[in-house]
């Protein structure tokens, strides 16, 4: 098997007993980036000459048989909202198109610390906002299965560089779906980790309460690889849980005894894609084929999961956003234009002798937030804002926050319920197979509604994960998601390990022309 | 300055807590640094920054507030407070919303003068929260560049809010006064006005009795105030502006036109001017800090802080009272110049056995040296154990008042020990029999004099002691009375 078509797994094996070099590899997935990228677009961007300078040292460091990190000169793409020291993180925004940060993430240094090659940054819906990737400020990425189709999002260049086989690993975030999702659009895995098992701090927040980075790959030991390295509690997130990192790698093999999964009932009803639910039952009948037991159950809040979201979301939102004004760093507004603007609209009123028009009349300092804004932010992002802004407003804020922060509890009660009667929910990541570009631009409600099976993870904190398990009719990769309580990554992990010895779905790839 | 009127204060008092860093990030907070030299990507607000709580604030927070006689709920949280400024970069402040560290206590005032009868002012609340950094604007708005200067910003303070409970502005001031003994007693703020480590908005309005019951005029909100005269003074002027503007237009809170507004303390022409503000300053859409969990605290954590509370001020006041005799006046003198002070009292009085004649000494003699020389009472060249025996000279007539504060000056001056200053100069204790010796001869020289004392004329004994201290300087002229009295009652 080629370079590029090995997992991570199997690289690693293949650089400790001197079968490649970390420059080799680099230089495959750079080979295969040069090849494919300009048509699907994963990345934002590539960094040639420091992915293959690092290689190098790694692979001098190997030589002389110094120590080695754990991911030994493996290469891993990066979404580009991780804050890395010097170098352009944009999040997908014209808001940070220049913005270079003076320190790394959490996550970043632990990368570094393990040896990783951080070979580029991945696209991504603008501020993590969307579920299609069409969010970008800087082009949309094309599904490597079918290039008329997204990959799905907000992680859906991570997605795409992992199914164009461009890298083996890839870093994104998950906050109401955006790992999970493009990876079962894109036919790999990806997991959203336990809000608190990985570290935020350097993350560029969307929504503090719900975000968490995750990892995604090409086998559940992939994800046991990656997850291991970004685990652990961190001094610099409060949030986050300092509890020890299981060896998730060393755990993987062993299959679950006695393993009960439950479906839930409500996940199966109206607007499921048939197709979606016969590969996701199918995968059900593969796991009692392996001695689980599968039974119903009822998540009675769960259809509120998405209204609950969208309002905790952007109100999160709103705030976090709101430091992006062109004060101090990031995009400003052309101060020039704006005060000849300024002047000329003065002028105007006064003219017309509009007295009152004239007091309201901007001074330059909100002027200056306001063209700022509306030129650094995207339609969907400052949807979110507004929608943030509104239900946190005094006289909504009852109706709208605290109601969703009664319906969060009571989710996540609903799954502690599940969770005493079953070891994992078995269910859709989405309700269809990824949709074709534009099909939802002018549907934002419609492209809410994608989320109706992942945000409910999101909303409880738990673990979650994403593992291929068919393709459509039409060619295009379904996802089936495990749900597993918090800090049960290693159940979610040797579930889908052993639903990968059974099944070959994972080793799927699209034909790339 | 006075109105008919009930005059209702409420005071809001932000003090920055003496720590060391931030209260969520590890940059300094020492004040006067170059601009913009004492921030991190934290606290300039920038993407993937996360907040960590400092601890110590909370410790001192809670030490304030215990202090204050508040209650500490066990369980508090943070809060974001959301506006645009640009010396805000986050775009929001962590504060404490709903659920504040602590809430429903008092602080008692009182007034040694008796100018008002001792009262206890409510403590609505004290909570945590960030400072905001400082904007310098340029003169003429709109055309120069306005600076911004973040050292400051993320600095922690404890934000706490009186109930209107003051009805005068001279309790205004003696709450602030007591307030800032209490905190600087505490070690939990240095409170230093110019530096802005304590500042003050005051609400106030009137009450009017009408015959149509009671009614409540606007209520203003001063900002601007950069000492606690100046708050004195602006809530004077506030009363007299209110109580005329009461006559004028008979406008009422929540009346037509009757919604509390914002003014600004002119030093210079010692006027209030509105302010204008800022429309959507009402709502700061507040919600929980998802960035940090909330913060559980302990009966056992409550029990330590108040163990570390030390004595305070009030207590400190009624021990001297009782301990050393001392009118509540000389107290509050003693106790508002700071710990320091006080236990330099407390040595001198115990050394000398006499708490009123070390009150005088201390507050007449020593307060005027370390006023003279701006230096604090560590620094005062005489140690309260070797100050005693000069006192103790003074009050067994060895030494006269006059002599012996003669004396201290040269102890200062030289700073060198009783004995040694008093041969320096020339200042030898006279005993009893030389005196004796000396009126005799004294009184047989002035026959005259002796004559007018047989007579009843007490105050021909003057004489006597001028020329007693002619020929002798160092004797005590109380003792030459006294003893040319009872020698011409024996002839
Ligand atoms: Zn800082």
């Amino acid at each position: 098997m080629s370079l590029i078509e090995s997992t991570a797994t199997e690289l690693l094996g293949q650089l400790q007993s001197g079968r490649t070099t970390a420059v080799e590899i680099a230089a495959a997935c750079l080979k295969q980036i040069d090849r494919h990228d300009a048509k699907i677009k994963a990345f934002l961007r590539v960094d040639r000459d420091g992915a293959l300078a690092r290689a190098a040292e790694i692979d001098a460091r190997r030589k002389a048989g110094k120590p080695v990190g754990r991911l030994g000169g493996l290469p891993v793409a990066v979404k580009d909202l991780l804050c890395t020291k010097g170098q352009r993180t944009t999040c997908g925004s014209r808001m940070l198109e220049n913005f270079r940060p003076p320190y790394d993430a959490t996550v970043i240094a632990k990368l570094r610390a393990a040896d990783a090659v951080l070979i580029g940054r991945t696209n991504m819906d603008e501020f993590a906002m969307g579920g299609s990737n069409e969010n970008s400020a800087f082009g949309l990425t094309h599904n490597p299965w079918d290039l008329t189709r997204i990959p799905g999002g907000s992680s859906g260049g991570a997605a795409a560089s992992l199914a164009a086989s461009m890298v083996p690993l890839s870093v994104g975030s998950d906050t109401g779906g955006s790992v999970r999702q493009p990876a079962g659009f894109c036919g790999v895995l990806g997991m959203k980790p336990t809000y608190g098992r990985v570290s935020r701090y350097g993350l560029v927040a969307f929504a503090s309460s719900l975000d968490q980075i995750g990892p995604l790959g090409r086998s559940a030991e992939d994800i046991a690889l990656l997850l291991e390295v970004i685990a652990g509690g961190d001094p610099l997130d409060s949030t986050s849980v300092d509890r020890p990192v299981p060896k998730y790698t060393e755990s993987i093999a062993r299959p679950l005894e006695n393993l009960r999964i439950g479906l839930v009932r409500e996940h199966f009803g109206e607007g499921l894609d048939a197709e979606v639910e016969a590969a996701v039952r199918e995968a059900t009948r593969v796991y009692q084929s392996l001695g689980a037991t599968v039974s119903e159950l009822s998540m009675p809040h769960g259809k509120y999961a998405v209204a609950t979201y969208y309002i905790i979301a952007p109100c999160e939102a709103s705030s976090n956003l709101a430091r992006y004004d062109g004060a101090h760093y990031g995009h400003r507004t052309d101060e020039k234009a704006m005060a000849v603007e300024l002047a000329a609209q003065r002028k105007a009123l006064q003219q017309t002798g509009d007295s009152r028009k004239l007091e309201a009349l901007d001074n330059p300092l909100i002027r200056m937030y306001r063209r700022t804004r509306a030129e650094g932010f995207g339609a969907e992002v400052k949807r979110r804002i507004m929608i943030g802004t509104y239900a946190l407003s005094a006289g909504y804020y009852d109706a709208y926050y605290l109601k969703a922060l009664k319906v969060r509890r009571l989710i996540r009660q609903d799954y502690d319920r599940a969770f005493e009667q079953v070891d994992l929910i078995a269910g859709p990541v989405a309700p269809t197979p990824a949709f074709e570009i534009g099909e939802k631009v002018d549907d934002p409600l419609a492209m809410y509604l994608l989320d109706l099976y992942t945000a409910s993870a999101n909303l409880a904190g738990i673990a979650g994960m994403s593992i291929p398990c068919g393709l459509s009719t039409g060619g295009l990769p379904i996802g089936l998601q495990l749900q597993a309580p918090p800090f049960e990554e290693e159940r979610l992990l040797r579930a889908a390990h052993m639903f990968q010895q059974a099944t070959d779905w994972h080793t799927r790839r699209p034909e790339l022309s | 300055m006075s109105t008919p009127h009930k005059v209702v204060i409420g005071l809001e008092v932000h003090v920055q807590l003496d720590t060391r860093t931030k209260l969520f990030c590890s940059c300094s907070t020492q004040f006067g640094a170059p601009p913009n030299t004492q921030t991190c990507p934290l606290c300039i607000g920038m993407p993937g920054t996360l907040p960590v709580m400092n601890r110590r604030a909370l410790e001192l927070g809670m030490k304030a507030a215990l202090a204050l006689n508040c209650e500490i709920p066990r369980f508090t949280k943070w809060d974001r407070k959301n506006y645009y400024y640009p010396d805000l970069p986050k775009g929001y402040q962590i504060s404490q919303f709903d659920l504040p560290m602590s809430c429903d206590g008092y602080l008692p005032i009182s007034d040694a003068k008796g100018r008002f009868e001792p009262k206890r002012v409510g403590i609505i609340r004290a909570h945590l929260e960030e400072d905001a950094g400082k904007s310098m604007h340029a003169e003429a708005a709109g055309k120069a560049d306005s600076r911004i200067d973040l050292n400051r910003c993320g600095t922690p303070l404890l934000e706490i809010v009186s109930e209107p409970d003051m009805r005068s502005a001279e309790e205004a001031k003696a709450f602030l006064t007591e307030l800032k003994l209490l905190l600087v007693y505490l070690g939990v703020s240095d409170c230093n006005m110019q530096e802005g480590s304590l500042r003050v908005d005051a609400n106030i309005n009137l009450h009017v009795d009408t015959s149509e019951g009671t009614k409540a005029t606007p209520i203003v909100e001063v900002k601007n105030m950069n000492s606690f005269r100046a708050v004195e003074r602006a809530l004077a002027y506030e009363i007299v502006r209110q109580t005329e503007a009461w006559e004028e237009t008979h406008t009422e809170l929540g009346g037509p036109g009757g919604f509390k507004t914002t003014r600004g303390w002119d030093e210079s022409a010692q006027v209030t001017r509105p302010q204008r503000t800022k429309e959507e300053s009402s709502d700061y859409r507040y919600f929980p800090e998802p960035d940090l969990v909330p913060v559980t605290v302990t009966e056992d954590q409550i029990e330590q802080s108040r163990q570390s509370l030390g004595e305070l001020p009030a207590a400190l006041r009624t021990r001297l009272e009782a301990t050393y005799e001392i009118t509540p006046y000389d107290s509050d003198v003693l106790v508002n110049q700071g710990r320091a002070l006080v236990d330099y009292y407390i040595e001198l009085a115990e050394a000398c056995g006499d708490g009123k004649q070390a009150a005088n000494w201390v507050q007449q003699d020593v307060l005027r040296t370390l006023n003279e020389r701006q230096i604090p009472v560590e620094q005062f060249p005489v140690s309260a154990a070797a100050l005693a025996p000069l006192l103790e000279k003074v009050r067994c007539g060895k030494l006269d008042a006059n002599r012996g504060r003669e004396v201290l000056a040269g102890m200062v001056e030289l700073g060198r020990g009783l004995e040694d200053v008093m041969r320096e100069m020339g200042i030898a204790e006279v005993d009893d029999s030389a005196l004796e010796t000396l009126c005799r001869e004294l009184l047989e020289a002035n026959p005259k004099i002796v004559a007018d004392l047989k007579a009843g004329k007490q105050k021909a004994v003057g004489g006597l002691i001028g020329q007693a201290k002619k020929q002798n300087p160092n004797v005590n002229p109380g003792k030459v009375r006294q003893l040319c009295l009872e020698l011409v009652e024996k002839m």
